[in-house]
This record gives C-alpha cells, sequence and structure tokens, in this order.
C-alpha cells in the first residue's frame, strides 16, 4: 500500500467517524448495505477508466456506454431474448466499443479526448434512437429476475447475501487487532529507541511521535509500521462491524460488492504482478521510452480502452438492477466524470504512470460515503457537487504537496550519495 | 589585472542543499570583455555556481560585488537588471513565436499595455546584426537550426543590456560548423565589452576560447589557468585530481565474423542514399559526422524504431528487416539513444525497474514478474556497471547523467546482444563515467559483440574507433582505417569533401 492509498483510507475514516458523530442513523445496516453496493459500483468504473488514465490517455464515453447498455438491456427484457446471449451481447459489445476507441487513438493518432468525446455523444444519441427516448421501465426487480431467470443468474441478478454474524465478528476482528496493534508498537519503540532515547521517550507517550517518526524513517520500518496501521484499521473496521450488526436493520453484501471483489483482484494483479502491468505503467510515464524498450504500446494501450469499456458495460449492467427504468437520455449521465474522480483522488495522475488498484477503490467509496454524509449531516444537498468538488481539489493538492517533500529529499539523498 | 576592468568578484560562495554541501568558499572573478570558462566534473558545482550568480538560486554564504558594489541578486530578474543574462543548456525559446516576439518576451515595449510591434521589429533586427544571424525577424523559431536558436538566446541576453553572458554547454547540440560560428559571436562580443561565463566539457573548445580556466572540484576551487597555461592535460589534471595523459587510446584488434551487414539500406530520413558497410564481431566502429547527417536516423533504422524503405540488414547472415524495437531487440540488436530522457529510461520509474524493462519479458512465468531474478538483475547491475545509487528503488530521474547511460546500458547488457549501438554514448557525462562507459564497450567488444557508435565528439571517434565510417547528408562519404583516422580526415569527409580523404 503506497502513501498516497494511507492518505485517502484516511480521509475516508475522518468523513465516517465525522457523519456517525454527527447522525447515529448513517450506521444501521440498510445504509451500510447501500454504501457499499453504491460504492462497489462506482469503483468497478472507476478502476476501469484507471487503466486508461495510467496510459496518460482519458475516456469520456463511460456514462454513456452505460446508458446504451442499460437501454439495450431493457429492450431485451421486453423483447423476450435469451438471457444468456444477452450478456454474451452486450458484453461482447462494449468490448467492441473499447477496441475501437484504442484503434482509433492508436493508429488514426486522434487524441483520447476527442475520441471518448465523440463516443459519449454517439453512444447516448443511439441509446436514445433505439428506444425512441421512451423511459423503459423494467418489469420491476422481479421483471429482471423472471428474465435472468435461470440458476446462474440468480446471484448475479441482485440478490443479496445478508450477513447475520456481523456483531460477533465484528468483536473478533477488535480482539485480533488490539494484539497486532500491541505488538507492532512495541516492536516500533524499539525501533525508536535504538534511533534515540528522545524519540523513544516521546512515543511512549504519544502516539503521534511514533507515527512521525516511522513516516519520516519509513523504509526501516516499513513492516511492522503498515502491521501496525493494518492493525489499528483492522479494530476500527470490527468497530463498524459491531456497531452495523447491533443496529436494528440487516446488513447485506449485494452482488456489485462480488464482481468488485474479483474485478479488484483481477486487476491490482495484472497491474502490479504481469509484465504487462509494468509495460503499462512504463509506457504511461514515457511512451517512446517504453517503445524503445521493445515495449509494443500500441497493443497495451489498446487492451487499457477495452478494460475500461468492459468494465463500464459491465457496471451497466448491475445498475440496471439497482434502477426501475432506464431513461435513454440520462441514466449514466456524468458517471464518467465520477469514475475519472474516483481514479484521480484514488492516486491516478492524469500525467499517466501512475495508479493504484486500491486506492481508486477506497476513493470511489470517498465520494459515495460524501453524498451520503451530506445528506445525513444536514448540509443543504445542493451543496453536494461543491463538496465533492472541494475534496477532491484538496485531496489532489495534498498529494502534489507530498510528492514535491518526497522529491526534495531523493535528490538530497542521491547528492549525499554521491558524496 | 588593473581594478578598473574587475566587472565581477564573488568571495567565498558557498550553498548547502538538503544533505549535501554543492559550493564551499568558492571566489570568482570576472573581468570586462573576457572569457571565463568554468570546468569540473559533472556534480563539481559549476551549474550551481552559475545558478546562483543568475538569481536562479541564493547563497547562503558568501558576497558578490559588481563594479565594487555588493549586490544582493534574489531572482533571476534582479540578475537582468544588474545585466547577467544565463543561456541554459536546454534552450527556453517558446517555438512557436517569431524570433522578435522571442527576444522580446517578457519584456515587450508597450503604448497603454499593447505591445508595441514595430519597435519590436526594429530593435530585434538591430540585435540579430550583432550576433550575425541573417533572418528576417519574423521568422518563426521553430524553423531555425539549433545553432540559430542559440544565437537568438544570445540576441535576447543583449535585449536585457547583458553585460555577463553565462553559457552552460552551449555547443553540446552544435555541429561543428555551428559551433565555431557561436565562437565567432562569442569574440565579437568579447570586442565589445561584454564578459562571458563559459561551461564546458568539451576541454578542445575551452582551450580555443577562453582567456582565464577556473577549475571547480567537489564545490570548491582547485585552481585557475591562464594564457598558454591552459591545456588539456593541465585542466583534466585539476579536475579529476590526478594525471590522465593517457586517456583513452584502443589497442589494435583482430575482429571476428561479420555480425552486421548492410546492403543498400535506406533510411525515411535520407530515403534516395543507400548505405552499404558491415561491421565484424569484436569491432568498435565510429560513425562520426555532423549533426544533421543521419547518423541517428541509421542507428534507429537498424533498431527497428523508424524501419528502413529499402535494402536489407543481415545479423550473422540472416535477414533481418525490423520494423519494430521488438523484432530487433530479439535478434540481438540493442541501442543506447541519443537522447536518454525521452528514449533510454522511464524516469519516474525506479532503477529496478528500469534496469529490467527489456529483460522482463525473458524471464516471466505466464506472464507473471519474476520479482527475485529482477531484484537480482538491479543489484547485479550496481555491482558490474559501478552505479552510484543508493539503492535499487531509487527513481533514475535522481541519478546523475552517467548514471542514468549505465542504467541505459545495464538494461541491454542484460540482453546478451550480438550487436550494441550507442549514439553519442557518452554526452552530457562527466569525465570519470565516460571512462568507465568507455571500458565497457571495450569489454563488450572483447566478447565477441559489434559495437557501432556515433559520436560529435572528435576525441572520442579518434580514441576509441577500430574503424571510422563519415557520414554526410544521408550518405557515408567515407571509411577511415586506424592509420588514416585524423581530426582532419573526418571534417573533410564529414562536410562532404569526398576527394580530400
Amino acid at each position: 500500500m503506497n502513501k498516497n492509498t494511507l492518505g485517502i483510507l484516511g480521509l475516508f475514516i475522518l468523513i465516517f467517524g465525522f457523519t456517525w458523530v454527527s447522525n447515529e442513523n448513517f450506521i444501521n445496516g440498510y445504509n451500510m448495505t447501500n454504501l457499499v453496493k453504491w460504492s462497489s459500483l462506482y469503483a468497478i468504473m472507476g478502476i476501469g477508466v484507471a487503466f486508461v488514465i495510467i496510459t496518460g490517455g482519458i475516456d469520456l464515453s463511460i456514462g454513456s456506454v452505460i446508458g446504451l447498455i442499460a437501454s439495450l438491456l431493457a429492450l431485451a427484457v421486453k423483447n423476450q431474448w435469451n438471457p444468456t446471449l444477452t450478456v454474451v451481447l452486450l458484453l461482447g459489445l462494449s468490448l467492441v466499443i473499447g477496441l475501437m476507441h484504442g484503434l482509433l487513438i492508436t493508429k488514426v493518432k486522434l487524441q483520447p479526448f476527442v475520441v471518448t468525446l465523440c463516443g459519449l455523444l454517439f453512444y447516448r444519441g443511439i441509446s436514445r434512437w433505439l428506444t425512441d427516448n421512451q423511459t423503459m421501465q423494467y418489469p420491476g426487480t422481479e421483471g429482471l429476475d423472471s428474465f435472468f431467470s435461470g440458476k446462474v443468474y440468480s446471484f448475479f441478478s441482485g440478490k443479496m447475501l445478508l450477513v447475520d454474524l456481523l456483531a460477533p465478528l465484528g468483536v473478533g476482528m477488535m480482539v485480533v487487532g488490539c494484539i497486532g496493534v500491541f505488538v507492532t508498537f512495541v516492536i516500533l519503540l524499539i525501533a525508536n529507541f535504538r534511533k534515540s532515547i528522545g524519540w523513544g521517550i516521546a512515543s511512549l507517550l504519544l502516539d503521534i511521535p511514533l507515527l512521525v517518526f516511522c513516516i519520516l524513517n519509513y523504509r526501516e520500518v516499513k513492516k511492522p509500521f503498515l502491521l501496525h496501521l493494518w492493525s489499528g484499521a483492522l479494530v476500527l473496521l470490527g468497530f463498524i462491524f459491531a456497531a452495523v450488526g447491533t443496529t436494528g436493520e440487516k446488513f447485506g453484501l449485494a452482488s456489485p460488492f462480488f464482481f468488485l471483489l474479483v474485478v479488484a483482484v483481477v486487476a491490482a494483479f495484472f497491474l502490479n504482478r504481469t509484465i504487462w502491468g509494468r509495460y503499462l505503467l512504463a509506457l504511461g510515464n514515457n511512451e517512446e521510452g517504453a517503445r524503445y524498450s521493445g515495449i509494443q504500446t500500441d497493443r497495451l494501450k489498446i487492451t487499457a480502452y477495452v478494460i475500461c469499456s468492459f468494465l463500464a458495460g459491465l457496471s451497466g449492467l448491475l445498475f440496471a438492477y439497482e434502477l426501475d427504468s432506464v431513461q435513454p437520455a440520462q441514466t449514466g449521465e456524468f458517471y464518467e466524470l465520477y469514475a475519472i474522480a474516483a481514479a484521480v483522488l484514488g492516486g491516478c495522475s492524469l500525467r499517466g504512470g501512475q495508479g493504484a488498484i486500491l486506492g481508486v477503490i477506497i476513493a470511489a467509496a470517498v465520494i459515495r460515503l460524501l453524498r451520503n454524509s451530506i445528506n445525513l449531516v444536514g448540509v443543504s444537498t445542493h451543496l453536494e457537487f461543491a463538496i465533492i468538488g472541494l475534496v477532491i481539489l484538496g485531496g489532489v493538492t495534498a498529494d502534489e504537496i507530498i510528492k514535491r517533500i518526497v522529491a526534495k529529499r531523493r535528490t538530497a539523498q542521491v547528492k549525499a550519495a554521491k558524496g | 589585472m588593473p581594478d578598473a576592468r574587475l566587472l565581477l568578484k564573488a568571495t567565498a560562495i558557498g550553498k548547502q542543499f538538503p544533505g549535501v554541501r554543492a559550493l564551499h568558499n568558492v571566489d570568482l572573478t570576472l573581468n570586462q570583455g573576457e572569457v571565463l570558462s568554468l570546468v569540473g566534473e559533472n556534480g563539481a558545482g559549476k551549474s550551481t555556481m552559475m545558478k546562483i550568480l543568475a538569481g536562479v538560486h541564493t547563497s547562503d554564504q558568501g558576497t558578490i560585488e559588481l563594479d565594487g558594489k555588493p549586490v544582493d541578486i534574489k531572482s533571476v530578474r534582479e540578475a537582468q537588471k544588474h545585466g547577467i543574462a544565463l543561456i541554459h543548456q536546454e534552450l527556453n525559446l517558446s517555438e512557436n513565436l517569431d524570433i522578435a516576439a522571442n527576444i522580446f518576451l517578457g519584456n515587450e515595449p508597450q503604448k497603454f499595455g499593447i505591445i508595441d510591434r514595430k519597435r519590436i521589429y526594429e530593435e530585434s533586427a538591430k540585435y540579430l546584426k550583432r550576433v550575425g544571424l541573417d533572418f528576417p525577424t519574423d521568422t518563426l523559431v521553430a524553423e531555425l537550426t539549433i545553432g540559430h536558436q542559440q544565437l537568438v538566446e544570445i540576441s535576447k541576453a543583449l535585449s536585457v543590456d547583458a553585460r555577463i553572458i553565462i553559457m552552460d554547454e552551449p555547443t553540446s547540440s552544435l555541429s561543428q560548423k555551428e559551433s565555431e560560428n557561436l565562437f565567432e559571436v562569442i569574440r565579437d562580443l568579447k570586442s565589445q565589452g561584454i564578459a562571458i561565463i563559459y561551461i564546458s566539457h568539451r576541454l578542445g573548445e575551452v582551450m580555443e576560447l577562453s582567456d582565464r580556466v577556473a577549475v571547480l572540484r567537489d564545490g570548491e576551487n582547485v585552481g585557475e589557468l591562464a594564457g598558454d597555461d591552459i591545456t588539456h592535460d593541465g585542466m583534466v589534471k585539476l579536475m579529476v585530481g590526478r594525471d590522465l595523459s593517457q586517456f583513452y587510446k584502443r589497442a589494435a584488434i583482430t575482429p571476428g565474423e561479420v555480425v552486421l551487414e548492410l546492403d543498400r539500406l535506406r533510411t525515411p530520413a535520407h530515403p534516395k542514399d543507400e548505405i552499404s558497410f558491415s561491421v565484424r564481431g569484436g569491432e568498435i566502429v565510429g560513425i562520426a559526422g555532423l549533426v544533421g547527417a543521419g547518423r541517428t536516423e541509421l542507428l534507429q533504422t537498424i533498431f527497428g524504431v523508424t524501419p528502413a524503405v529499402g535494402g536489407t540488414i543481415k545479423l550473422d547472415g540472416k535477414e533481418l528487416l525490423p520494423s519494430t524495437s521488438l523484432e530487433a531487440i530479439e535478434a540481438g540488436v540493442v541501442l543506447a539513444p541519443e537522447d536518454r530522457k525521452r528514449h533510454g529510461l522511464v524516469l519516474q520509474m525506479s532503477f529496478r525497474e528500469n534496469s529490467s524493462l527489456a529483460r522482463l519479458r525473458m524471464d516471466q512465468k505466464l506472464g507473471m514478474i519474476d520479482f527475485k531474478s529482477e531484484i537480482d538483475l538491479a543489484e547485479e547491475t550496481i555491482k558490474k556497471l559501478n552505479v552510484k545509487t543508493p539503492h535499487t528503488e531509487q527513481v533514475v530521474q535522481y541519478l546523475s547523467g552517467g548514471n542514468q547511460q549505465k542504467v541505459v546500458l545495464g538494461k541491454w547488457l542484460a540482453m546478451n546482444p550480438r550487436l550494441l549501438l550507442l549514439d553519442e554514448p557518452t554526452r552530457g557525462i562527466d569525465i570519470g563515467s565516460k571512462q568507465e562507459i568507455y571500458k565497457l564497450m571495450e569489454d563488450m567488444a572483447a566478447r565477441g559483440v559489434a559495437v557501432m557508435f556515433v559520436s560529435s565528439e572528435m576525441e572520442e571517434v579518434l580514441g576509441m574507433a577500430d574503424r571510422a565510417l563519415v557520414m554526410h547528408e544521408g550518405a557515408i562519404t567515407g571509411e577511415l582505417s586506424p592509420e588514416q583516422l585524423t581530426e582532419e580526415a573526418i571534417m573533410q569527409l564529414a562536410t562532404g569533401n569526398k576527394a580530400a580523404a
């Protein structure tokens, strides 16, 4: 986990805590169920666009692709298509859309902004035309359920996994977390005392000097420090679980969460563990340099756009379950901006070459959480966009400042090494 | 030295960067109408010293006096007001604007907030004349060669009435002819009473130009040479603190089998010229010529980044016409490109990730990165090439030029190439690292690899090449055997004078 992800996690905890204190209804099972579900949906889109942003590109068409897929799904339900065929066709279509974007950008050498802006307009227009711009009712969620009646789809079709033992699970996590916090605290304290008695004594009295010390000597104490933080997070999470578990309403995990789980694991693995992920990061930083190292940059860029549109298509299907109806002119509108915001807040630089999947997921959750929080805290909902905008601006500004400090330290390090 | 001519006197300048002492007690004096060269290895503090004079950095200690009065230079603008202008190694011109607009950029004469265009064109013509640049003032800068752009920079300095012009590596991307033209201009400026501080790695130029040479090492003064004492050996001795009379000279070799064979190869840059020659294993072949002669393009075509438009390339007897660099790399052809930062490295990535970028593909397991062999490779590269980096995770952006070049070479050595192409392998690299890179080229050749390098540094071609090919306007104008290899002969061929060779 990198520093950026830690920062965004801190932001999440801050807003979460603040909202909890302000309104006790925040923590109830129903609200949490929704928060997790919608955060997952945003995160899937965010991960998609993160791949494109890592290459230094952008995809503005996500919302329109979602609208198109949701509209087509409504048509399929209306016309009683074969469900398997429908899913294959719709996901296949989103792959083709991504492929077209990629080819136009790499082979015709058009700018990503222009290509996907045209996509935004084109797919929206096609959705409206195919549906005569009529609001299409999915015949209730039951309707979709009956459409996807086969066994394979029973999980896919918006059912929920109710979590019964949340409270005991939470307590268990707190116990394990506390042990972890204590053990790593002792380890770090020893490291502190080794460095200097002063640091040690200061850290003994307060946790803040300990944390400062760890951040300053990140490289040396990386492992116990991260364990310390993880254990702390486990305590917090356990506490939240226990709190949610003891509210009247049941907490459940909806299908988008499980999709996100799969998407995130695969995406993180691809980005961090495979050669193609490395190549993607390399070409995002310096496309020419990557090409001169024998990397087939065009293919990788096309892959990134295909991934992005595919995940947009997938989230289009998942969004459809959450809505009673499709409005071809509006469904998915502006979603690309939420996705891009999540990616950027999560640590992707629009200059390319940077990105962490976990960061994007947490950032997506922050954005959803903010909307939820604004409602519950009693701030005028008209201010919603303004607040989200400010938080993102603040986040990326802090990130930039930290980066500069790191850069300065690095330069100094190298000069010192040279003697 | 009569005091009346003393223009600038910097005393006991000190500058500390976090964790490193860049300058310590550096003294510097500059007289009117004098060319003072500042030499030293990379990291010796030359650029820092100049940036302090030009107001880019401020000094921590010491005083600067101009015309005998102490001054406090806090910003570039203040430095300009005092008549000090710095011309950076990378030019700072806006290519989309014309010459006149560039000269007055940020300094436009105005009438009620509206740019006085007439005055700009009239005045800039005057400055162009002073530097001998014969172009209409409304020519776009993008249309000028780098040499001419440099002259525009100098005009810009003149337009703010600079009395001291600092030039940082001005000839690093100029051809011989352009450099000579620049020297003319410098002499001319000198006669107009302007003082020049000249920074260069090219000691030949320094000898030719300077009235005085100040040498820095590790941020301190180590000596000064004047007049006839300015010799190549004298400067090198001060710079490195040791005697290097035998700087580099390659011993004769017996080459092996033919590795590379070009037959009527035509590059997209010069599609009319056919290039044929061959290189044997164990041989180091230098390609000389002026900038723009098509040398870089030739290497790029062999490496597959700009595919050939005709002819054939054979590697170890097998035909190879790469249309991507991947094809070339897989066949065993690698290129250390001229523009390291743009083409050779991914600057924001770590040393480890850069070292393994080419090799990654070969060590993969079902597409997964083999992290262990990656770290092993990085550590091995540090040891083998003596790279100065605090650890394998250092972002290469923060390494010095010499160490960056070692990263590029390390990346390719890991591929066990058959043909090593190097484009300006030691540009902007300090003397210590230079030698190491020459050693590396020799080691590769000794292992039977065919080595071919492009260089604009005469000494490099003379010292390193077993054989030199000289190019002029896309064609090979001659081949020089070790016996024929002289500066004179190269220049004749490089300027297109076939008969003289």
